[in-house]
C-alpha cells in the first residue's frame, strides 16, 4: 500500500493513507517527496510548490485557494487553504444571475430587538 | 446480473412497488405526535410514526412543504395503510392526508384528539384501528419485481477522507448499474454539490436540467452569502475538517461520486417532490442528514445507500437506510451501525467493482426484506425541512 494517494494527474496535493512524520521521504509515482510537516492520516500533502493565491487541485478540480506559499511536502489544510464558495463573511462569490428568492429574504437575520 | 436484477417487493394498487409494508401513523401537528407514536408502538415494528415539529404556526411555503411532505409519505409505496392523528384545530388538514393515501389505493383512517375526547380515548381508538390494519397489511404478499421499479437515494454523512476515495465511488458504481437496469437515483444536499456542479451539469441529458441545477446551487450559495456568514461554520463540519476535508469544494467533489460517473442528470426537483424520471434526479434538500433523507424518501425513494466515514446511526421511519463505510476503524468501532464495510478499497485488497457487487447484492437483499442495522436498532429519524420562522 502506498503512503499517499494521488487521484488525478492534474492534482497538486495527495491524500495521506497513513500518518506521515516530518522528514520522511515517500515515493509518489516515479518521484520522491520529502514530507516537511507531520501530516495526519486522511489529510493532504503538497506535491509541488503552490504559491499564495494559486488553486489547490484535488480530484482534478480546484478545492480552494492557497492563502500562503505552500512548500512541496507541506501539510495542506485549513491553515493554508481557503474555500472560495459561500463566503458571506467576505461578501464575494462566483458571479451569479440568481437572486435570492423571497423565501431566502426572510431567512436573513432580523435586526436584534430594541433592548428598551 | 440476472440474480440481482429483481427482488421481492410489494406491488401497490397505484402500480408503484414498495419494499416495506408499514402502517403509517401520521400526526398532522406536533400536538398529536405523542398519541401517534403510542399508536404506532402498539403494532411495532409494522407501525411507523412520523413525529414532527410542524403543522401549525406556519405560513405559505413552509405550510405547503409540511403538507406536501406528509402527503408524500401517505402515498409512499413502502406504506400499506395509514392512520392520520389530528388534534382538531391545526393548519394541516387530516382529510387531505387521508384522501392522498386513498388515492394511492391504501386504507386510511383519521383519529382526532379533540373529537375523541382526549389522549387516552384517541390512543385507544387508534390502537384498535392499528391492530386491524396490521392484520390486513400482513396479508399482502411479496412478489418478484424488477430493479427498474427502484428509486435509490444516495447520501453521505459524517464524511472523512475515505468517503470520497472509497465508499462514495463504490455507491456511484451501484448508481450507474441501477440506472443501466432502468432504475432511478436521487442525490440531494445542494450545498454539497457546490464546487462540483460543473461535473454534474456536463452530464445533463438536456440543457434545462443543467440550467436548473446551476440555478439551485447558485440560490443556495446566494442564501449563505446573504446571511453574511462564512459557510465554513458548517461546511465542512468540524468532524469533516478533523477527518482531513479542507473546503466545501473538496467535500462536494468527493460527495458527488455517489451519483455515479456515467449516469446522465435527467431532472432537478423540489424538496419531497415526486421523482418521475428514470436516471439521475437532483433534489433541492439541505445538507442536514435527516432532513435530506426525509425529503428524498418523500420523493419516492424506497431505499437509501448512506456512506459514512466517521460513523452515523440515523435511519428513516419507512425506508431502509443502508450504512456503508470505507473507514476500517469506524467499521470496528461502530459495528452495530454499519451494514457494509468497504475499507478493503482503501487497503487496496478489494476493487471498487467488487465492492459495488457486494453493495448491489446487499441492496437487493434489503429490498426483499432483510433488515438494515438502522432498522434493527430502531433508528427512525424524521425531520421536515423548514425555511422560515414559526409565526
Amino acid at each position: 500500500m502506498n503512503a499517499v494517494l494521488v487521484i488525478s494527474g492534474r492534482d497538486n496535493v495527495a491524500t495521506a493513507l497513513e500518518p506521515l512524520d516530518a522528514g520522511r521521504t515517500i515515493r509518489v509515482a516515479a518521484a520522491s517527496l520529502t514530507v516537511v510537516d507531520a501530516v495526519p492520516r486522511g489529510h493532504k500533502v503538497a506535491l509541488r510548490a503552490i504559491g499564495a493565491g494559486e488553486a489547490v487541485v484535488k480530484y482534478g478540480s480546484p478545492i480552494g485557494t492557497a492563502t500562503a506559499d505552500i512548500a512541496p511536502g507541506a501539510h495542506v489544510h485549513t491553515h493554508n487553504v481557503a474555500s472560495t464558495r459561500g463566503r458571506g463573511d467576505l461578501r464575494v462569490g462566483p458571479q451569479s444571475d440568481a437572486q435570492p428568492d423571497s423565501q431566502s429574504d426572510s431567512a436573513r437575520i432580523a435586526e436584534p430587538p430594541d433592548p428598551a | 446480473m440476472t440474480s440481482t436484477a429483481s427482488f421481492l417487493g410489494y406491488r401497490r394498487p397505484d402500480a408503484r412497488v414498495g419494499i416495506r409494508n408499514h402502517v403509517l401513523v401520521v400526526p398532522t401537528v406536533i400536538c398529536s405526535a405523542v398519541v401517534a407514536e403510542r399508536i404506532a408502538a402498539s403494532i411495532a415494528p409494522v407501525g411507523a410514526a412520523l413525529p414532527h415539529l410542524a403543522g401549525c404556526g406556519q405560513l405559505g411555503p413552509d405550510l405547503a412543504l409540511t403538507h406536501e411532505t406528509l402527503a408524500a409519505y401517505c402515498r409512499h409505496p413502502n406504506v400499506g395503510a395509514v392512520i392520520v392523528v389530528a388534534l382538531g384545530c391545526e393548519q394541516v388538514v387530516a382529510q387531505r392526508l387521508a384522501d392522498e393515501a386513498r388515492r394511492a389505493g391504501k386504507d386510511a383512517h383519521i383519529v382526532a384528539i379533540q373529537s375523541e375526547g382526549g389522549t387516552l380515548r384517541a390512543t385507544a381508538k387508534g390502537i384498535d384501528i392499528a391492530r386491524e390494519l396490521a392484520a390486513s397489511v400482513s396479508r399482502i404478499d411479496r412478489s418478484w419485481c424488477p430493479a427498474s421499479s427502484l428509486i435509490l437515494s444516495v447520501k453521505c454523512g459524517g464524511s472523512d477522507y475515505t468517503s470520497g476515495l472509497a465508499s462514495n465511488p463504490a455507491v456511484g458504481r451501484v448508481a450507474d448499474r441501477l440506472v443501466s437496469l432502468g432504475g432511478s437515483v436521487v442525490l440531494g444536499e445542494i450545498a454539497e454539490i457546490m464546487g462540483a456542479e460543473h461535473l454534474l451539469a456536463d452530464r445533463a441529458s438536456r440543457p434545462e436540467a443543467a440550467a436548473q441545477l446551476l440555478r439551485v446551487v447558485n440560490r443556495v450559495e446566494a442564501e449563505a452569502i446573504a446571511l453574511g456568514l462564512d459557510i465554513r461554520g458548517t461546511q465542512p463540519s468540524p468532524g469533516n475538517i478533523r477527518g482531513g476535508l479542507t473546503t466545501i469544494e473538496e467535500k462536494s467533489l468527493g460527495a458527488t461520486h455517489k451519483a455515479g460517473e456515467r449516469t446522465r442528470l435527467e431532472d432537478v426537483v423540489g424538496y419531497a417532490a415526486p421523482i418521475t424520471r428514470r436516471g439521475l434526479t437532483v433534489m433541492d434538500t439541505p445538507g442536514l442528514d435527516v432532513e435530506s433523507v426525509t425529503g428524498m424518501v418523500g420523493g419516492g425513494a424506497q431505499a437509501v445507500l448512506f456512506t459514512t466515514g466517521l460513523g452515523t446511526p440515523t435511519g428513516n421511519p419507512i425506508a431502509p437506510v443502508i450504512k456503508i463505510t470505507g473507514n476500517a476503524r469506524t467499521a470496528r468501532s461502530m459495528a452495530d451501525n454499519i451494514d457494509v464495510d468497504v475499507s478493503g478499497i482503501m487497503m487496496e485488497v478489494e476493487s471498487l467493482d467488487a465492492a459495488a457487487d457486494r453493495l448491489l447484492e446487499e441492496l437487493i437483499g434489503v429490498c426483499s426484506g432483510r433488515p438494515t442495522a438502522a432498522e434493527r436498532l430502531g433508528h427512525r429519524e424524521f425531520a421536515i425541512h423548514r425555511r422560515n420562522p414559526t409565526i
